[in-house]
């Protein structure tokens, strides 16, 4: 493989926060005999490394706030990291915000000629693109009134349409896709497809997962200021969808929608989050024994996301005898149940109890949680595989 | 050789570039909604100076003794306003510029210099309306005119060498423009702008003369307006005291230029 084009190790970076900072001097003066000063330290990266290959189209994704701008502005140069080192080969364009510098006293042209240098295109080089730039926005008749009179959309046009001509071996992108109008935003992924082919190097800060899927060759993952998921497009897109669906803790103690006398629990709950139209409903559990305990009975419970109860059942209506226990024993318990249910987030509850339905032992309301997909979209509890023929009668 | 042109090509030529557009976007953008637009380049100075001539020259007749006093004290004044300006300017450009500085990569010092070249261009068009009074009063021009220009060079580093340390300074001090603003008006007094250096006893106008737009001043005046003005050879008997003035420049240069190149990674995240 070719030399890395961008190289990043074990970048963090933390930021003293500004509104504890001694900004004036009056402020310095009095703290100056103080021996502690109060300094709060926000990290906003932690141990950053990856490399990144020429003609590679790398995404980054995370929650608001984990860290994602603050990684490209350091790749950019714009910030310096607190530790480790950052290699960038090559020039790298950085487009925080589309048209920066942008004045609303000066004239459409006046600006492009200023959003130009600031791309490093002298006064020339703007002169000979500057037809091709006023096409591409779609903005001919309007080059000469100031931009505050231009419309937000015809700013973000204009702006792109500069952007467009940015020339890079490398070019960092921050959510820029957010603003404009779905004839804009096509236009901006026509642009991205023609950088691809270029075999331009490009970072894309996103939330849109279908963009990555699209475009990115690969993608990271932030989370909590690290890297989470480093890998394929389609892998990481899943790992962000399922930050906003989390798998339910299994620390006992933690849900206080949980009751039971503790001589039996569930120590392990896991449950896919995202159940497919031809998937399987799986619950794999693992359940502990406290104390020596006869005949036990495990059940779930299913409830849509208005709380209506779906489907539910154990293993006494089963029929199944399971036998005692003895203290200290552990026992994998696996449910199966087909995916009946209605397009929608479900909630699962998990028990175990006595023989008899009496002793309650762990009694766990929405110990999990998932999220079926059906295409078919029905307003009732349940929608099973159902079949329908129609056919003339002679 | 040839590499070294390339190496200062690639260099410089982005903020280069940057520089240029970002003085003529100031330019353009502070004459923009008056009526008379660039002219007041010109108008501004030319009522100012009136003014000043009025009550100084006719009313307190401070310059009596000063030939061709009305250009002498205009002089002075367009000096001191090229102080003023780049540097309270220049002071505030960083944090003013914050939203350039957080968004796109560049070398920080063409902010700086931005505002100096604007400056600059303002002083090039008042030392026309110099040129100007000079005509309308008939001064001669001497041999020793050919100084002016290196008088030039000292007064654009001095104020160029503070503007840098005031906007790395301001960005974590911000009660600085305030400071410099009191400093300003007490200097504007020090330096002898509105009153001949002759009317201060020599033993303070000694002291006073090492302040380096003291000297500058006084060395302009000298060289463009008349020999009639008192400039540090004379307080002192010799030449090379005005080592002093310049010395201090030179070490303002320094000092700034390291500072700022310390200072300047974190001005994004500061400023």
């Amino acid at each position: 493989m070719a030399q890395p084009i961008i190289q990043v190790r074990g970048v963090c970076k933390e930021f003293l926060l500004p509104h504890l900072r001694h900004t004036t001097i009056k402020s310095r003066v009095l703290n100056m005999f103080r021996e502690t000063r109060t300094m709060e330290v926000q990290t906003a990266l932690r141990d950053i490394g990856f490399d990144v290959q020429p003609g590679e189209f790398l995404g980054v994704v995370g929650r608001n706030g984990s860290g994602k701008s603050t990684l490209l502005k350091i790749l950019a140069g714009i910030y310096m990291p607190t530790s480790g080192d950052v290699t960038v080969t090559g020039k790298l364009v950085p487009f925080i915000e589309l048209g920066v510098g942008f004045n609303p006293e000066l004239t459409g042209r006046e600006n492009v000629y200023l959003n130009g240098a600031l791309l490093g295109f002298s006064k020339s080089e703007v002169d000979s693109m500057y037809e091709d730039i006023v096409a591409f926005a779609e903005l001919e008749g309007y080059m000469d009134q100031k931009l505050k009179n231009y419309s937000s959309g015809m700013q973000v046009r204009i702006a792109f349409s500069v952007a467009t001509r940015a020339q890079a071996d490398i070019l960092v992108i921050d959510e820029v896709l957010a603003v404009g109008d779905a004839a804009f935003q096509r236009k901006c992924y026509e642009h991205f497809r023609a950088l691809k082919k270029s075999d331009t190097t490009i970072v894309f800060v996103t939330h849109d997962m279908g963009a990555v899927r699209q475009f990115c060759d690969r993608a990271i993952l932030l989370e909590d200021c690290r890297i989470a998921a480093d890998g394929s497009a389609e892998h990481v897109a899943a790992r962000y969808t399922e930050l906003f669906n989390p798998r339910p803790s299994v620390e006992p103690g933690v849900s206080t929608k949980r009751k039971g006398s503790g001589a039996i629990r569930y120590t392990r709950v896991d449950v896919a989050s995202t159940l497919f139209e031809d998937g399987v409903l799986t619950l794999d559990l693992e359940v502990q024994a406290d104390k020596d305990l006869d005949e036990v009975a495990y059940g779930f419970l299913i409830k849509n996301s208005s709380g209506a109860p779906v489907l539910g059942t154990n293993s006494v209506l089963k029929k199944q005898l399971l036998g005692g226990l003895n203290k200290g024993d552990r026992v994998r318990v696996v449910w199966t149940v087909p995916n009946v249910f209605s397009d929608g987030l479900h909630r699962v509850d998990l028990t175990i109890t006595d023989f008899k339905g009496l002793a309650v032992y762990d009694w766990w309301e929405e110990a999990a949680s998932f999220t079926a997909v059906k295409d078919e979209k029905t307003p009732y509890l349940v929608t099973p595989a159902t079949s329908l023929e129609v056919s003339a009668i002679e | 050789m040839r590499d070294l042109l390339k190496f200062i090509h690639d260099r410089y030529r982005y903020p280069l570039i940057l520089l240029g557009a970002m003085v003529v976007t100031d330019f353009k953008l502070r004459y923009q909604a008056s009526l008379l637009g660039y002219l007041w380049t010109l108008l501004r100075p030319l009522a100012i100076f009136s003014i000043l001539y009025v009550v100084f020259a006719s009313f307190l007749k401070i310059g009596a003794g000063v030939p061709y006093f009305p250009v002498y004290l205009l002089f002075g004044i367009v000096l001191w306003g090229f102080f003023n300006e780049s540097t309270t300017q220049g002071l505030a450009s960083l944090v003013g510029r914050a939203d350039l500085l957080r968004k796109i990569r560049f070398p920080r010092y063409v902010v700086v210099l931005s505002v100096g070249g604007s400056v600059l261009i303002g002083f090039v068009l008042n030392m026309l309306v110099i040129v100007l009074f000079m005509i309308i009063l008939q001064v001669p021009v001497r041999l020793e005119v050919l100084w002016l220009p290196l008088l030039f060079v000292e007064l654009v580093a001095l104020s160029i060498s503070l503007a840098f340390f005031l906007s790395a300074l301001y960005v974590r001090f911000r009660d600085i423009n305030y400071i410099w603003d009191v400093i300003m008006q007490a200097a504007f007094y020090a330096v002898p702008i509105l009153y001949p250096l002759t009317l201060v006893p020599a033993k303070y106008a000694r002291f006073l003369v090492l302040n380096p737009m003291a000297q500058i001043i006084q060395d302009a005046r000298y060289v463009l307006i008349t020999d009639q003005t008192q400039t540090i050879s004379q307080l002192f008997g010799t030449p090379w005291a005005r080592a002093i003035p310049v010395g201090i420049t030179l070490v303002l240069a320094v000092t700034s230029v390291i500072y700022f190149r310390r200072r300047s990674s974190s001005f994004a995240e500061e400023a």
